[in-house]
């Protein structure tokens, strides 16, 4: 008895130890418990609100749950991946729609993300002129559209662009004669290919015959449309302005004796914007460019507000596809399958995008281990 | 180290706990679907009404009617205007409380039907043969009827009476052709006006494919008969119209919908529903119009009808009240009250003779169910039927014949299951 020792008692051994270091550890050790008692209804309220319903969602994406009743009742089938397959590969209305909401979104981030974020630059750097006056006027003037309800700005930017309005009228002061922009599906490329010179009613055939994902290439190509173009107008607008922020709280972090220094030293003004402010205002940018992307992908609002996916769908966007194939066709495993793609989609590029901006902020860990090599054979390392 | 490590278990252990909580909490409610229903509740009940409301007239008409049958039933009545029915429903239905009654617009109905949502309590419904035999079917899935029709439109074609005389045409010109129809079309288009407007959707061409013997399904939308010649024959039709400039789409005039076009007499004539009575009134008086049926097409007239019908949710706990409740909405007089608050035509045919003596400018709209076709019947179409709209408005460039065979293999992947 003594001499055996249980499998399952050697199995406990492990366990047991860290336990009872972990008891014999100081003063401070009761307040576990009771941090957990405090942090409980934040984790109640999250798990709840936040936590269970992704992973009920998850579930949907891969279940026949028509939305009646709940989606864990016996009538609800497994399907495995066929809503993400009918999103994806198998070829169809679904897989065309869903390709369309991809292209128009990869446009619209595209333009949406450098746009807002130079905006934001310039005017965080206006404000933080020392010279300007009423700053704390501009301030609230460039947030306004930021803290204004996204719907009602929807609302007048309807009338702003609708073909009579005042972005018409006032193109026609300049004798440009308008498009009527939220009936407009044109891509502005195929526009622009237009101008050129190619025949867009009848494009290349090296283009139309072939494709991708049910689009033909020429369709990936349209760019984004004159509608949509609209509202890439009005989301860089209000977007800029929270950015703005970001960037006016970076820039008054950076020491005046880092300018001046620069200054004494003869350097000019766009010498130390290029050299100082925009490298210490690495971390704000990757910030705002990851807010920018992981926004962008999830328009919804302004969508749902001023076009629903017309004219042409394209300014359909895959969270308002996953929202009508939910409440209109009653397909919400496909519209929770259409969710969880995009969200791999963001998270794949906000991981892309931080091993971008990483990579310059300072030497890779390979060579790291270079130098370290280096330096251990060298007996003394250059080092400035 | 120790100490995160049991205290992460601890997190492991609570969240286990909470989500094992969270799932019973709503299987409690979802899992029993629709077993828990009563025939007949006793006593006073209490039943919830959503509506898509035009506006206030129509929320105040119905609140006002539903009030009045609370009063003599005993029970009471909850009218709420959706702000968006579809997303409201959804949600109710999705957590097992949907309202008891609510409008199903034509459109949707087989989404709903084929889901389960709605009580088959039409088959069972006193005088239902009074309705429309058109729009019956609208809310006829798998041969069971559904719900009632609350009221209806159909397309006419609206002429601006100066324009018209003003080209040299007289009442004897009102077209009753295709080729009449192009002909006065034709004489009407100037510099300043276009002969026809018409709206870009399955929801206003369709007509010319009713009016040429086809449709996007057979009758009972078990198959699909998208690539007839009739519906090419209809689309080909209506691009010559725009290819010949004498018809165009709202957006090439400047518009949002073509009543908007035929308001600011940028078209002098166009193809809308009933609605268009009180959008004239409102945004344009001084436009003089008449209205008169759509021309008839090859295989005799045509037209199309919007409906929405008075759902009944499987989920109730209150059938036997909520039938009431329709029934009581339903009534000649009431829905003679509806057609005289915010300009609904009444669904049931022994009211006709009273609606058109009361409205006699409307008698080409009311006739028109004669001969109406009603939506696609067919649960999730609305995704394809949208891509058909879509290609509709590349007309009169696209190719009519690839437009419907594309519609016809989508609507089969869709149909066909």
């Amino acid at each position: 008895m003594s001499i055996t020792v249980t499998s399952a008692e050697r199995a406990a051994e492990p366990a047991r130890r860290p336990a009872r270091r972990g008891a014999g550890r100081g003063l401070r050790a009761p307040e576990g418990p009771a941090g957990w008692l405090f942090v409980s209804p934040m984790i109640l309220v999250i798990g709840v609100f936040l936590v269970v319903p992704i992973f009920m969602a998850l579930w949907v994406s891969f279940s026949d749950w028509n939305g009646q009743g709940s989606p864990f009742s016996a009538s609800v089938n497994w399907v495995g991946t066929k809503n993400y397959a009918n999103l994806i590969t198998n070829p169809g209305l679904t897989q065309t729609d869903f390709m369309t909401s991809i292209r128009n979104n990869l446009y619209f981030v595209l333009i949406v993300v450098p746009l807002q974020t130079v905006l934001a630059l310039i005017l965080a750097l206006i404000l933080n002129a020392k010279r300007l006056k009423a700053k704390s006027f501009f301030r609230t003037a460039y947030y306004f559209p930021s803290v204004t309800s996204s719907v009602a700005i929807s609302v007048v930017f309807l009338f702003l662009f609708s073909s009579s309005g005042a972005v018409n009228a006032g193109l026609n002061l300049v004798g440009v004669h308008g498009p009527n922009w939220f009936a407009d599906p044109r891509g502005v490329f195929h526009i622009v290919l237009g101008g050129l010179g190619v025949n867009t009613d009848s494009p290349p055939s090296a283009l139309t015959g072939h494709g991708v994902g049910g689009l033909s290439w020429w369709d990936w190509l349209s760019g984004p449309s004159v509608a949509m173009s609209a509202i890439i107008a009005l989301v860089v607008w209000t977007t800029a302005g929270t950015f703005m922020l970001f960037f006016l709280a970076a820039l008054q972090d950076i020491p005046v004796e880092v300018e001046e220094a620069a200054e004494v030293d003869g350097a000019s003004a766009w010498q130390r914007f290029r050299n100082i402010t925009l490298p210490l205002l690495r971390p704000t940018l990757f910030l705002v460019l990851t807010l920018g992307v992981i926004g962008t992908w999830q328009v919804f609002d302004q969508i749902y507000v001023m076009s629903q996916g017309a004219p042409g769908k394209t300014t359909l966007t895959p969270a308002y596809l996953s929202y009508d194939s939910s409440f209109t066709n009653f397909e919400w495993g496909q519209g929770s399958a259409i969710a969880f793609i995009l969200f791999t989609l963001i998270v794949v590029l906000t991981l892309a995008q931080r091993r971008l901006l990483r990579e310059k902020d300072g030497p890779s860990r390979r060579e790291l281990r270079r130098r370290a090599k280096a330096a251990a054979k060298a007996p003394e390392p250059a080092r400035t | 180290m120790s100490q995160n490590h049991s205290y992460r278990k601890l997190a492991f252990a609570s969240l286990a706990a909470l989500a094992v909580t969270a799932t019973a909490a709503c299987g409690g409610e979802g899992f029993d679907s629709g077993s828990e229903v009563q025939a007949s509740a006793a006593g006073p009940v209490q039943l919830k009404v959503l509506i898509a409301s035009s506006g206030d007239a129509e929320t105040k008409a119905v609140t006002d009617a539903a009030a009045a049958w609370a009063k003599t039933s005993g029970n009471t009545v909850t009218v709420t205007p959706a702000t968006d029915i579809k997303q409201q429903l959804g949600q109710g239905l999705a957590a097992g409380t949907p309202p008891d009654v609510f409008y199903v617009d034509a459109g949707a109905f087989a989404d709903y039907a084929s889901v389960g949502a709605l009580e088959p309590y039409g088959d069972t419904f006193a005088e239902k043969d009074n309705f429309y035999p058109a729009l019956r079917q609208s809310f006829t899935y798998q041969n069971k009827l559904y719900c009632i029709p609350k009221d209806f439109s159909t397309l006419a074609l609206e002429i601006n009476t100066e324009a018209w005389s003003k080209a040299g045409l007289t009442e004897a010109d009102i077209p009753t052709t295709w080729d009449q129809l192009k002909a006065v079309a034709t004489k009407l288009t100037n510099s300043d006006q276009v002969g026809l407007a018409i709206g870009d959707t399955r929801d206003r061409v369709g007509a010319f494919m009713v009016e040429a013997g086809g449709w996007v399904t057979n009758p009972d939308a078990t198959a699909v008969t998208a690539d007839s010649p009739q519906n090419l024959e209809a689309v080909d039709y209506l691009k010559s119209l725009l290819a010949a400039g004498v018809a165009k789409y709202p957006k090439q005039l400047d518009s949002g919908w073509a009543g908007e076009a035929f308001g600011k007499q940028k078209a002098a004539m166009t193809i809308e529903g009933n609605w268009i009575r009180g959008a004239m009134k409102n945004d344009f008086p001084a436009v003089k119009y008449t209205v008169v049926p759509l021309p008839a097409g090859p295989k005799g007239p045509g037209t199309l009808s919007f409906t929405q019908c008075w759902g009944v949710a499987t989920k109730s706990a209150n059938h036997a009240a909520a039938v009431s409740l329709v029934a009581a909405l339903t009534t000649e007089k009431a829905q003679l009250g509806f057609a005289e608050s915010f300009g609904v035509m009444p669904s049931r045919q022994s009211a006709q003779a009273a609606y058109v003596a009361a409205f006699p400018d409307d008698k080409p709209f009311i006739e028109g169910v004669a001969y109406a076709q009603g939506p696609v019947n067919a649960p999730k179409i609305n995704q394809v039927l949208t891509d058909f709209d879509t290609a509709l408005q590349g007309l009169p460039k696209a190719n009519s014949k690839e437009i419907l065979t594309r519609l016809q293999t989508n609507a089969s992947a869709v149909i066909g299951k």
